[in-house]
């Protein structure tokens, strides 16, 4: 297809949709609170109001306000409805017709939990279908991949990422130009692109809403990165817990190659570009890049001792680029907007924004999207709402491999550095909020629980040092531990740490040394107390 | 060990029916066949059957094991690393609770201790009489609608442990009329 016909499907798409949209979000969270139903409910009350010629109502992707769903939006007007009931449903389609008023609760769509979000990522979540190409395309969907294969070599798109500063935002926060970069440079010959969808934090969920409401600015992202780096296959590994995020994509992917923006000879160029879902079947562990290689080649998910990168010799032995959801729905809007742009948000060395998804003990829960740079108290009190009972306790990031921050820390900043020096990391974005109902040791032993459960086994210091780990920190918390076993806690963590081969044994004991860091008093309070307490010992 | 299972020979026209005829087997044989009998299609196939049978039996993982030539040890390997299989037949309906972080945090705790107490079995079990699995799930993804339980396939959120005995009972009851 030529740019022409680009445009004109976005044209056509956009002069077919009707005045007022009436927007009704129908991903993962909403779907369990009957939103398949409150759609109906609103397309029978348009048939039967007769207003089809001026009103539509669209299944759309997330609005990130999930605690309050199902959501309704109406546009142009700029109406929010919370928590809409299939009943009350039909009053908002009666009110649009001047016929009453709408039931359900009104939103503020000016609460500082919208306004302060800056979408580059999720800039079309939540207002357009994503079960329908064309919808996609009159946004502007598939000009940055035409503009990167018409107007620039591979190498100049490698530069522009590269000169943006985007880092990858699986948790890592390696410098993504430069991974490009590093597979751009292997040899001619097969390469491939694999996007990592197995969002295995817990209390983490950014990356399924991107994959149920906009799966073309992934496939966008990938198409482009394939392009850089000199791939003609991409594989999205998703984790089977998602299952609207799969289907979703299968039906992306088939619209993308009809179109012909996948497939053969994109936009008649020699460029070429297939895209393969792979499923995950319930591993943690198969987050960390070279298991995910393991899995896809259908085996167990085995971390593999780096070097080599896989950027050298990664899926079949050949260099492939991974790279995280978000990170590839960076991609278009850094190629249409330039890397200036992107580098002008955020901070020195973390630019652009992070998608969070607040949870917990917080009364606004949900997904936000946010500048590198915002204080966590303006996160979590201004936009979050603050916890529901007494305060904040502590905020737990990056899931498993993160650590708490108290809550006396929230005018930190929001930054790879920052949130590191706190003794935690970015991480995927998860962001968990605590109240003083929260034990900060039953937490770590929870985090614990979870590594154990998940540990692929192969390495000793993670497969027994979980374990251990484990055991200890239940004896803590049956009051049968002393100081030495603290103490030997503690050593026990720094080992496991230095020693295991992968990122998930790596960071393991972090829960367990940032609590033990800042919540020290929990853990004295529960040792085992000496059987002639006449005179206190320390 | 061998196995008395016919294999499928690569390039067959059609697949000769499994010896014991379950029209089950068909289905797996679609999904080798589609991926060209590919050895890291192991992972799909595995899907498929354990939709197909409810659970990996051995003679699934045999027929598998011989049509992928891949050896048993090695199906058998990721048959077990891998959570969401299970090579233990399931109950007609289950309920998967969530222990993701912000579940628990909102109390998904008290909701499996509630159907720990309720159905007698501890999670990971079925009930005796076959009707009833409860499974944990270490997060799903729906976090704002927290504590999250999947029943039978379908997500619910703000799940209280009442709430998740009285689905358990709605269960129970219709089995028994």
């Amino acid at each position: 297809m030529e740019f022409a016909d680009l445009l004109d499907l976005g044209e056509k798409e956009r002069e077919a949709q009707k005045s007022i949209r009436v927007l009704c979000c129908t991903s993962t969270g909403c779907q369990a609170a009957n939103a398949g139903l409150v759609k109906k409910q609103m397309d029978d009350a348009v048939n039967q109001a007769g207003i089809g010629d001026r009103v539509q109502v669209v299944g759309v992707g997330c609005m990130g306000f999930c605690g309050m769903g199902p959501m309704v939006e109406v546009h142009p007007q700029n109406l929010l409805y919370e928590k809409v009931t299939p009943e009350e449903a039909p009053s908002i389609i009666e009110a649009l017709d001047g016929k009453g008023d709408a039931k359900p609760l009104q939103g503020d769509p000016n609460h500082p939990f919208f306004s302060r979000q800056l979408k580059i990522v999720r800039e079309h979540s939540g207002l357009i279908d994503p079960e329908k190409i064309a919808e996609y395309i009159a946004v502007g969907g598939y000009q940055a991949l035409y503009h990167a294969l018409h107007d620039m070599k591979p190498p100049d798109v490698v530069q522009e990422i590269s000169r943006s500063g985007l880092r990858g935002r699986g948790g890592a926060g390696f410098p993504t130009g430069l991974k490009w970069a590093t597979v751009a440079k292997m040899p001619p010959g097969q390469k491939y692109v694999i996007c990592n969808g197995d969002e295995g934090d817990p209390g983490a969920f950014m990356d399924r809403s991107v994959l149920e409401s906009d799966p073309h600015r992934i496939l966008e992202g990938m198409a482009i990165a394939g392009y850089a780096i000199g791939a003609n296959q991409g594989f999205i590994y998703v984790r089977a817990e998602y299952p609207l995020a799969i289907s979703r994509l299968q039906k992306a992917i088939q619209q993308a190659k009809k179109v012909g923006v996948l497939g053969s000879q994109i936009f008649n160029s020699n460029f070429d570009f297939r895209v393969d879902i792979r499923v995950g079947a319930g591993a943690f562990v198969c987050g960390e890049e070279t298991a995910l290689i393991g899995s896809v080649e259908g085996g167990r998910g085995n971390p593999r001792p780096r070097p080599p990168y896989p950027a050298q010799s990664g899926l079949w032995e050949c260099p492939t680029l991974i790279n995280n959801v978000e990170t590839f729905g960076n991609i278009a809007p850094i190629i249409t907007k330039g890397a200036d742009w992107f580098a002008s948000i955020g901070t020195e060395k973390s630019k652009g924004t992070k998608i969070f998804s607040l949870t917990g003990k917080i009364r606004n829960n949900g997904l936000i999207e946010v500048p590198m740079g915002i204080s966590l108290r303006e996160i979590v009190e201004e936009m979050g709402g603050g916890v529901l009972n007494g305060v904040v306790k502590a905020v737990q990031t990056g899931g498993p491999s993160g650590g708490c921050i108290p809550g006396t820390a929230l005018d930190n900043s929001v930054d790879y550095e920052s949130l590191a020096k706190l003794g935690s990391m970015m991480g995927s974005g998860g962001m968990v909020v605590m109240d003083q109902s929260t034990s900060m040791v039953e937490i770590s032993r929870f985090y614990m629980e979870f590594c154990k459960e998940e540990t692929c086994g192969k390495c000793i210091p993670c497969r027994a040092g979980t374990v251990q780990m484990y055991e200890a920190l239940t004896k803590v918390l049956n009051g049968e531990a002393t100081q030495d076993d603290l103490d030997q806690l503690e050593e026990l963590c720094k080992m496991v740490k230095a020693t295991s081969l992968c990122g998930l044994g790596q960071s393991a004991p972090n829960p367990i040394l940032s609590t033990m860091n800042y919540f020290k008093d929990e853990y004295l309070a529960l040792l085992k107390k000496p059987v002639h307490a006449k005179v206190a010992v320390h | 060990m061998e196995a008395k299972t016919k294999t499928t020979p690569k390039g067959a026209k059609t697949a000769p029916e499994h010896p014991s005829g379950d029209k089950r087997f068909k289905v797996l044989d679609m999904t080798m066949k589609r991926n060209q009998y590919r050895q890291d299609s192991l992972i799909e196939v595995l899907h498929k059957a354990q939709e197909a049978f409810g659970f990996l039996e051995e003679d699934v993982l045999l027929y598998v094991a011989h049509a992928l030539k891949l050896p048993l040890s090695r199906v058998f390997g990721v048959a077990t690393f891998y959570h969401l299989f299970s090579l233990k037949p399931g109950g007609v309906h289950n309920c998967v609770v969530c222990l993701g972080t912000a579940c628990y945090v909102k109390g998904s705790g008290d909701v499996l201790a509630a159907l720990e107490q309720k159905t007698g079995i501890r999670q990971g079990e079925t009930t005796p009489d076959g009707q009833v699995s409860v499974l944990t799930a270490r997060c799903i993804g729906a976090c704002g609608i927290a504590p999250a339980v999947v029943f039978d396939g379908k997500v619910a959120g703000q799940v209280s442990p009442e709430a998740a005995i009285r689905r358990i009972e709605e269960w129970t009851k219709g089995s028994q009329s």
